[in-house]
This record gives C-alpha cells, sequence and structure tokens, in this order.
C-alpha cells in the first residue's frame, strides 16, 4: 500500500501538493520561532503570485506547447479589474476581507480570461515565434491601454475616462485608477494564507486540467499537431483553451499580488515582468508543476537573500540562473543523478518491472 | 511461393470483383450500399506540376485496397488529399456518400477517415494508453469543468477512456505496454500503435501508409493477418499503400497503380501482375532489358 502502488503520474501530482503544504507549514511554523525576517516575510505573498504565475504560465509554454511572452498583460488586467472590484465593494459598505478578496480575484480572473480568449482568437492562428511576438506586443498594448485608463467611484457608481482625472466628473468619492499612476490605497488585504490557497487553487486545476480528455488533447497537439488533426482533434479549440485557462489563472494571480500593495502602477507589468516569469518556468522545467513553484518561489527569494552582499547580489542572482541550466548539462551530475536514481530503483524493484512484460 | 499463399488463397475464395460505374471494381458483397471511399477526377497541382491528376478510385465498404507505385508517384499525397491535409485542386471526394469539400482534417476524421504515417508521428511524450485515448476522443464527452472540479462524470468517463483503451491495444497484444511513453516504443511497435489510435476513432475507412516498411519478415506476416482482422471484426475498409507486394498482393481485393501522378492500372491483384504497363512502369520497357 502507500505511494508504491500509485503511477508514476499520481505519484508526481502527490508530490506537487505535498511540496505547498510541506512549504506553507514549515513557514509557519518558522515565522511562530521568529526566525523569518521582516523582509522575507513581505515577500511571502509575492512568492505566491509568483507561483500562480509561473505555473499558469507551463500551461501554455509546457503544456500547450505555445511560446507567451505577454503573461504580465493578462496579469494586470486581473491586478486593475481586481481594484475597480474591491473599490466598488467598499464603496457599496462590504467589511469582509476575504468575501472582499474572494469576490474580487473571481471577477479579475473573468476579466482576465475573457481578455485572453479574445486575444487568443487571433492569435492562435500564429506559430512558434510569430506567436511569441504578436503575443508580446498585446502584453504591452494592455499595459499601454491601461496608462490612459482613469476609473473613479462614488455613490453615483463607476465613472470612466480616457483622458485625464478632472474628465471623470466627479466631486467626491475615490480615484481608483489614476492613468500612470496606476491604482493608489488600494486595501492590503492579501494573506498569506490566501495566497497557499490560491497556488492550491491554480495548481489543483492545471494539474486536473492536464490528466483528463481535454488535457490529453492540448498535449496531444503539443507533441504532434498533424497527428493530432488526424484523430480529430480541434487544434484552435485546445490551444484556446489553455491560453484563456493560463490566462483567467494569471488574472487571480494579479489580484492577489495586487491586494499586497498600496500601490500599483501599469508599468510594472511590463515586458520585463513576462521575461520573469517565463524565466521561472524554463527552470522549473517545461510541463514540470512542481518545478516551477520550486523555481519561482525560489528565485523570487534569492535577491532577498542575497542582500547583506548588496553590491554582487545581482551579479550572484545572474550566475545562479547560469549554473542552473548549465549544470544539468555536465556529464558529472548527470552521472551522479544516474547512480542515485538506480540505487533507488535497485530498493523498490516492484516498481522498476512492473508493466515490463511487453511483447517486443 | 511462401506460407502466405495458402492463407491468402483461403482469404480470396468467395470474393468476386464486380465493375461499379465510375470505371472502378469493388467486391461483389459490398454492392448495395455507399462506397467507403469515392473520388471523381481528384487532382493536385503544385505550381506548374500535377501532382496527382484524375484520381478516379471506389472502395468498398469492407473492402481491402492497395494503393501502389514506384517512388515519388503520388501515393502519399492522394493520402494527404483524401485526409484533407491538403486542399485539393480539382475533383470530389465523397465519404460514406457525403462530399468533404471544405472540410479540415479533424472534420474529414470525425466523417470516418482515420490514417497513419509514412514518418511515425506518434505523441511522443504521452503514454501508450494515452495516445489511444487521444484517438478516442470523439468517442465520449466530458467538459473541461467537469474535468477540472473533478466532478463524478469525470471519473467514470476516465475508467470509459481506460477500459476501451485496453480493448483496442489488446487487438496487437500490446496491453502490457499500456504505461510506457510512446516515444520509447520500438519502431514496429510505434508503427501498430498508430494503427490503434486511428482505429480509436471509429474510422469507416481505415487509410495506412507502408505499415510494413522497416518490419522483418514474420512481423510482417503477423500485420498482414491482422490487417484481414481488423477489416473482419470492424467491418470497415482499408486502403493501403505497401511496397512489399508479398503483403499487397495476398491481402489486397482492389489495388490500384499510380504513376507520376495518373493511375496506370486498376484490378484484381492477378490482373496487376499480368498488366504490362504496370511490369513497365516498376521495371522498365521489357525491349531495353532483353536488349
Amino acid at each position: 500500500m502507500g505511494i508504491k502502488v500509485l503511477s508514476p503520474q499520481a505519484r508526481s501530482t502527490v508530490f506537487t501538493y505535498a511540496i505547498v503544504v510541506v512549504a506553507f507549514v514549515a513557514v509557519t511554523v518558522l515565522d511562530g520561532m521568529g526566525f523569518i525576517s521582516h523582509s522575507l516575510s513581505g515577500q511571502l505573498v509575492p512568492i505566491c503570485a509568483y507561483v500562480c504565475l509561473a505555473v499558469s504560465l507551463n500551461l501554455v509554454v509546457g503544456v500547450s506547447g505555445e511560446l507567451s511572452l505577454g503573461h504580465a498583460g493578462f496579469m494586470s488586467v486581473g491586478a486593475f479589474t481586481g481594484v475597480v472590484v474591491a473599490g466598488c465593494l467598499t464603496q457599496a459598505g462590504i467589511e469582509s476581507e476575504l468575501l472582499l478578496f474572494v469576490i474580487s480575484a473571481v471577477v479579475g480572473a473573468l476579466a482576465a480570461g475573457i481578455i485572453g480568449f479574445l486575444v487568443g482568437i487571433p492569435v492562435m492562428r500564429l506559430r512558434g515565434d510569430y506567436l511569441a511576438i504578436v503575443t508580446l506586443a498585446f502584453g504591452e498594448i494592455i499595459k499601454n491601454l491601461l496608462n490612459n485608463f482613469y476609473v473613479g467611484v462614488d455613490a453615483a457608481g463607476l465613472h470612466f475616462s480616457m483622458k485625464d482625472s478632472s474628465s471623470l466628473g466627479m466631486t467626491q468619492g475615490t480615484i481608483l485608477i489614476n492613468g500612470p499612476k496606476g491604482a493608489v490605497g488600494i486595501d492590503k488585504i492579501s494573506t498569506f494564507v490566501i495566497g497557499v490557497v490560491l497556488v492550491l487553487i491554480t495548481v489543483a486545476v492545471v494539474l486536473n486540467l492536464m490528466h483528463s480528455r481535454d488535457g490529453r488533447a492540448i498535449m496531444a497537439v503539443r507533441d504532434n499537431r498533424i497527428a493530432a488533426e488526424s484523430v480529430g482533434i480541434n487544434v484552435t479549440k485546445y490551444r484556446l483553451m489553455a491560453f484563456t485557462v493560463a490566462s483567467a489563472l494569471a488574472g487571480a494571480a494579479g489580484v492577489l499580488y495586487a491586494m499586497n500593495y498600496s500601490t500599483i502602477t501599469p508599468s510594472q507589468f511590463d515586458f520585463n515582468q513576462s521575461i520573469l516569469i517565463l524565466v521561472y518556468v524554463v527552470l522549473g522545467g517545461m510541463g514540470n508543476i512542481w518545478g516551477s513553484i520550486i523555481s519561482a518561489a525560489f528565485l523570487t527569494v534569492l535577491p532577498e537573500l542575497l542582500r547583506p552582499i548588496n553590491d554582487y547580489r545581482m551579479l550572484l542572482y545572474a550566475v545562479v540562473l547560469i549554473l542552473v541550466m548549465v549544470v544539468p548539462h555536465l556529464k558529472i551530475y548527470q552521472r551522479v543523478t544516474e547512480a542515485v536514481r538506480s540505487r533507488l530503483a535497485h530498493k523498490k524493484p516492484a516498481v522498476a518491472t512492473e508493466g515490463g512484460e511487453g511483447d517486443e | 511461393m511462401s506460407r502466405f499463399s495458402d492463407f491468402a488463397k483461403a482469404r480470396r475464395e468467395g470474393v468476386k470483383m464486380v465493375p461499379v460505374p465510375s470505371v472502378s471494381i469493388m467486391p461483389e458483397r459490398d454492392l448495395g450500399r455507399a462506397p467507403a471511399l469515392e473520388c471523381l477526377h481528384l487532382g493536385i497541382d503544385f505550381g506548374g506540376l500535377k501532382a496527382v491528376d484524375d484520381f478516379n478510385i471506389t472502395v468498398g465498404r469492407t473492402e481491402i485496397c492497395g494503393l501502389i507505385g514506384p517512388n515519388g508517384a503520388g501515393k502519399t499525397t492522394v493520402f494527404n488529399l483524401l485526409t484533407k491535409v491538403y486542399q485539393p485542386t480539382r475533383g470530389t471526394i465523397m465519404v460514406d456518400g457525403h462530399d468533404t469539400a471544405g472540410l479540415d482534417p479533424a472534420r474529414v476524421n470525425r466523417l470516418g477517415v482515420a490514417r497513419t504515417f509514412q514518418n511515425i508521428r506518434l505523441f511522443s511524450s504521452l503514454t501508450v494508453e494515452e495516445n489511444v485515448a487521444v484517438g478516442l476522443h470523439n468517442q465520449h464527452h466530458c467538459g473541461m469543468a467537469t474535468s477540472i472540479l473533478r466532478l463524478p462524470h469525470h471519473w467514470k468517463s476516465e475508467r470509459w477512456y481506460h477500459e476501451r483503451a485496453l480493448e483496442l491495444l489488446d487487438i496487437f497484444d500490446m496491453t502490457g505496454l499500456a504505461s510506457h511513453e510512446a516515444g520509447s516504443l520500438p519502431y514496429g511497435a510505434q508503427r501498430r500503435l498508430e494503427i490503434v489510435r486511428a482505429l480509436a476513432t471509429n474510422p469507416k475507412l481505415l487509410l495506412l501508409d507502408e505499415p510494413a516498411a522497416g518490419m522483418n519478415p514474420s512481423e510482417t506476416a503477423e500485420l498482414m493477418e491482422n490487417i484481414v482482422k481488423i477489416r473482419d471484426t470492424f467491418g470497415i475498409a482499408i486502403m493501403l499503400i505497401e511496397h512489399d507486394m508479398n503483403l499487397v498482393m495476398n491481402i489486397c481485393e482492389g489495388i490500384c497503380v499510380l504513376n507520376f501522378g495518373k493511375i496506370i492500372a486498376k484490378g484484381t491483384p492477378e490482373e496487376i501482375q499480368q498488366n504490362e504497363t504496370v511490369v513497365e512502369a516498376y521495371l522498365g520497357k521489357r525491349k531495353e532489358v532483353e536488349a
């Protein structure tokens, strides 16, 4: 009984959830004992947000096999929608922070999902490099549009303008989004617990989708588009499905991210941010969900850990990135992992020989 | 000749090929039902080159039909036309009495045409079972939300996919390989898996592109029996491209010979073996050989 009877797929799923839960428990315990520094505890919610973003981008890049460079754009759609929703609800007199967050996150995810779907319709006609460039462009378009958004709320309802804040025509109430200055005076309602729950939800959505009828179709399209078509798979539909779901999850992560700061500006969600998320996915391994979780958490914490050697911080960060990419290709590393793996295989012969009665 | 001759003779007893209107032949037993495939004046041009021209063929509902010809004759191009990987320049393709004009490859498959590829195209990072389950995709439905929320219907349909996939893999005795990664299988097993995946789409017409390529004689013999078994079990039409004449002459009921994109001969295996033009296309002109 136990983990031995599980298929490799189920084992990796259990492992993925276990990482999140163990990390949560460890951090909570360490925090209670006072081992977590103030700067690190301030990073906990952004770490959760980046883990969500990396996992959702992995759905597009790893599982569906499309290189998307506009993920920060969908994150910002979620973030700003969430801010507006939270502002309206506060105006309407809702006090519960949890309720506020849940509604904002759901609406933010829906908005990002809808934008993702609309962007996906033209983008999914393209492949490879072209797709990457167009997603990059859409990310920038979303950022520049948000730079010109002015949204305010007062007793009369929502006010919207694309000129400037004075043309909102409001005498009282609050300005929620103020063009390039972004959203100010956000209630900081994101907590580490909410973040971990969102990570678990994101992981569950991605893993459940991967290991289902639709997930198989998405991976089939990635592996061989022509063969997928030949067995009756609607290629565009499944590429679009992965893209839309990933956008919606990025939107929810954006809400989590925004609700952790009192101010966010559209320029935060630029091309560099998209690349950063992509780096997490590539380092964690394409299609490898727990890899994305670990690499996103590690690389978000790393600059903070290196703060004592402030002058060389970014240099070391770059060196670590390069090492992570290069080391797995070194002969010595491969030999060591092989040795470890064969040792493990000897320990559990039942698993190693299972299903090996093929006729070849 | 070989051990296949008796097998072939027994197989061909009781099969009578009769002419049908579109200058073609099909087994007598298939008359009275819409043919699995009917092509009329099918053609495609690549620039100025007529890669396939005036291709007419009728394949009966349970016929095994061979498509042969020298290298570069346009055989695979015909398959790509039938599955709409290429859009034909001229002519019509009728599958089970339905015109396929304007359909994309996925829709043609849903109409009942499944195929294998000359250069194997498996979903190599998925397991053998998952490959077949992708083939079963349109046979059973389970929505995205149901799967994400893991509702009871999801588990029920996963069980359905699992059982059905193993059933199909059993045709080729491949159930033991179900959990293996498709890309790691030996060559022969990959070819067989492609056939199983194509069968999983519940086709009316199965197109096999060089199914015996790279197989040794005993594997080929097994394949021949399996092709016939598939036809008998599923009652479908099979059209195959093959260079192994032993296989073609033994199991095909009607044969169509292609050279330079045009049909040069059609008929039963016996007729094709006697046909002067075919011998010429394969071996060159007799005069030159003797001289």
